[in-house]
């Protein structure tokens, strides 16, 4: 007898049978009989599989691919496709409740795999208003080991060896800073967290914040206890409601336990916090604009050196840091600076979060271990580009970032590789692009964005991204000369060494990284006049093929500004004055007679 | 609760909390946890939070608590849940609307039978 190939599950619930699983069984098993495939092809039947509302359903093994609203039709072409010539056949898999295609429903996502959870360890595992829930993970326990154990030389000494950098953008070491901060002199000193978080596409913050809002207590407590000070400041965002809610609530439990306020574990340490709200200026996230935002001034960056650790808030030595970095202090402190620096590689210690968004799969929040590769990242946690299209690049570090090329996608992510490509982790947004994608346009948004948030002190970054972000638009719409070009780079090349801030001095990367990457696509928009990707507008028209258009009008009914026209049967037009290029005709036409052009 | 002023006062809640959590399971049969960071919200966590509290007591199921969470990260898959029934494997799902949420209490909460098709995870997170 031959072994058998295939095993077909077919379920035999209730539901299924009532949905017509009977001559679904009986339709599968002729056409396998008249295949001669009975032999090798077992066919059994289950209890109810689950998804009652799908059925009748079967799953073919070894793959487990699933089917689903099966009748006897379907079922033949199943054998046909499937088992004679090993093609799944799509249109009865099972559709997602967003109507996404999955072969594999049962399998959970790759998504979890590989990754490392650190600062985002309680997220979605403990109830955010819950102390208790927190404590029974570990919570506040490292600040009790700090207080009573630990003295603040040795705090300092495990973050050192743990090898924590500074997760908001600039990487600076968390040890050093901190002992900066110590060392300072000074009657009064002050912690800062930095919760406001900017970065377009980056809201790995906001959701610590959401999710987990105690470890960020516990850590400013730490602080506070290590350099000396009394008084606390966060600083969050308005935009973000739920953690400004969810925070103020742990900072009352917080104060009833006795973590916070006047004698803290019944020791003569005392700290306090409070949150100061920011009315969404993208440049308080830098720390000196941030601090002069506290103390009431307009949000502008101060001159450095001093550093805040020497002379920040109201001119006192302040040790601040962003969210995700002290929400990795309390397992540093835990289980010490060795264990954290295991994961990652030299330069590059611990864990990161990315927030995945753009032409991915996957979109969300990740933590993975620093020094995994780009490609690990997009493809395996991501799951790769939607729709099978070519991955073409990566933004990483929001606006002050630049895009990696597919050809360096097997970098490993550390603060020292992606400076040498051209761009930053920065606060670890990360952005695929595809195909579609045009790098002009890209770094056009990012200058959009630039130009907007500018805060206007100094006038490189003030007056520069603007002529900057003027020769783009010139670019873009085919008005662009090889002198724009040149200019372009030398204007960006002086902003990044004559700005005040990190800010300035970081804009122009966005433009800079894709001109060095894709000067190619520069010069088509220039010299051609043509947009590769077709994406410029300008540069961009959508045509209809006569030979192929059969005048069904759906193109018509579907345009939003009845640029299209033509009469039922005939080929139809389309007027491009008026159209905007928005590309639902493309969308609903089913006979291929619509097209993007750039020439 | 007083203020905690040592190790042991902390240890004693972990432990008392531990329990309680456990306990919830033996005089609760179970809990479902609905992540409600911002995105899950966006996506209609408290539509999928009310529906759940309502189908549960209109089936009169008493047994079951309801929790809520933060974001872990897929938020794609938004509004998501977990269920934990015992010393079950807890089973986190996507994408559940309303609808579905009355499909995963029908099914999980009721038949003991996982919905597979919106399953996004299996075990501890």
């Amino acid at each position: 007898m031959p072994a058998v190939e295939n095993t077909i599950v077919i379920c035999a619930g209730g539901a299924c049978i009532s949905a017509g699983e009977i001559s679904v069984k009986e339709s599968l098993e002729n056409t396998l009989k008249e295949y001669a495939l009975e032999e090798v092809v077992q066919v059994v039947e289950t209890g109810c599989m689950g998804a009652c509302d799908l059925g009748p359903i079967m799953v073919i093994y070894p793959e487990g691919i699933f089917y689903q609203k099966l009748n006897s039709e379907n079922v033949k072409k199943i054998v046909e496709e499937h088992l004679l010539k090993g093609r799944v056949v799509k249109e009865f898999l099972y559709t997602g409740p967003t109507g996404e295609v999955k072969e594999k429903p049962q399998e959970e996502l790759p998504f979890f795999k590989k990754q490392i959870k650190i600062a985002t360890r309680n997220l979605g595992v403990v109830d955010p208003l819950s102390i208790e829930e927190y404590i029974a993970r570990d919570g506040y326990f490292a600040l009790t080991k700090v207080i009573k154990d630990m003295s603040p030389d040795k705090v300092i000494e495990e973050l050192k060896k743990s090898g924590l950098r500074g997760r908001g953008g600039a990487g600076f070491p968390t040890g050093l800073k901190w002992e900066f901060a110590k060392k300072a002199e000074g009657d009064v000193k002050y912690v800062i967290c930095n919760a406001d978080e900017g970065d377009p596409g980056a809201f790995m913050d906001r959701a610590i914040l959401e999710g987990d809002p105690h470890t960020v207590v516990e850590a400013m407590t730490i602080a506070a206890y290590t350099v000396g000070a009394n008084k606390g400041f966060i600083y969050v965002r308005a935009e973000y409601p739920l953690a400004i809610e969810r925070f103020s609530r742990a900072l009352e439990t917080a104060r009833e336990y006795g973590f916070l306020g006047e004698n803290i574990l019944g020791t003569d340490f005392s700290f306090d916090i409070e949150i100061r709200i920011g009315a969404g200026a993208f440049v308080c996230g830098e720390e000196t604009a941030l601090i002069n935002s506290i103390e009431g001034q307009r949000g502008i960056p101060r001159v450095k050196p001093p550093y805040p650790a020497q002379k920040g808030l109201w001119g006192k030595p302040t040790l601040i840091n962003n969210v995700e970095t002290y929400a990795n202090i309390p397992p540093i402190i835990l289980h010490g600076g060795d264990w954290f620096a295991q994961f990652g590689v030299e330069g590059s210690r611990g864990t990161k979060v990315f927030a995945l968004a753009g032409k991915v799969n996957n979109t969300g929040l990740v933590e993975v271990p620093m020094g995994i590769t780009l490609r690990e990242l997009i493809n395996e946690i991501g799951g790769g580009v939607p729709n099978g299209k070519k991955l073409k690049a990566v933004q990483t570090g929001g606006p002050s970032g630049g895009c990696v090329p597919e050809k360096y996608i097997d970098t490993p992510i550390t603060y020292d590789t992606l400076k040498e490509l051209g761009t930053i982790i920065g606060s670890g947004g990360m952005i695929v692009m595809d195909e579609d994608d045009c790098m002009v346009d890209v770094a056009k948004f990012f200058l959009e964005f630039t130009v907007e948030e500018s805060c206007g002190q100094c006038t490189p970054c003030r007056d520069g991204t603007k002529r900057m972000l003027e020769i783009l638009e010139r670019i873009t719409e085919g008005e662009g000369t090889e002198e724009d070009l040149e200019k372009l780079k030398e204007l960006g090349e002086h902003i990044m060494k004559t700005s005040l801030c990190g800010l300035g001095q970081t804009a122009p990367q966005p433009v800079l990284s894709t001109m060095r990457y894709f000067w190619d696509e520069y010069e088509a928009h220039v010299k051609e006049k043509r947009c590769p990707a077709k994406k410029c507008k300008e540069l961009t028209r959508i045509v209809i093929d006569r030979e192929k258009c059969v005048g069904c009008t759906a193109c018509a009914r579907v345009c939003p500004v009845n640029a299209i026209t033509g009469s039922v049967r005939q080929p139809h037009e389309i007027d491009p004055e008026l159209c905007t290029r928005c590309g639902s005709c493309l969308e609903v036409c089913r006979f291929g007679a619509i097209s993007k052009v750039s020439p | 609760m007083g203020k905690i002023k040592s190790l042991e006062d902390l240890m004693k809640i972990k432990e008392s909390t531990l329990k309680d959590l456990k306990m919830r399971d033996t005089d609760k049969r179970g809990k479902i946890i609905v992540a409600m960071g911002t995105c899950g919200i966006a996506a209609g966590a408290k539509e999928t939070l009310k529906a759940i509290v309502d189908i549960l007591s209109e089936k009169g199921i008493e047994d079951i608590a309801v929790v809520q969470s933060g974001c872990f990260g897929l938020c794609d898959v938004e509004p998501t849940i977990e269920v934990r029934i015992g010393e079950n494997e807890p089973v986190i799902y996507g994408h559940v609307t309303p609808n579905q949420a009355k499909r995963i209490i029908d099914q999980h909460i009721l038949e003991g039978k996982v919905v597979s098709d919106l399953v996004v995870k299996r075990g501890e997170l």
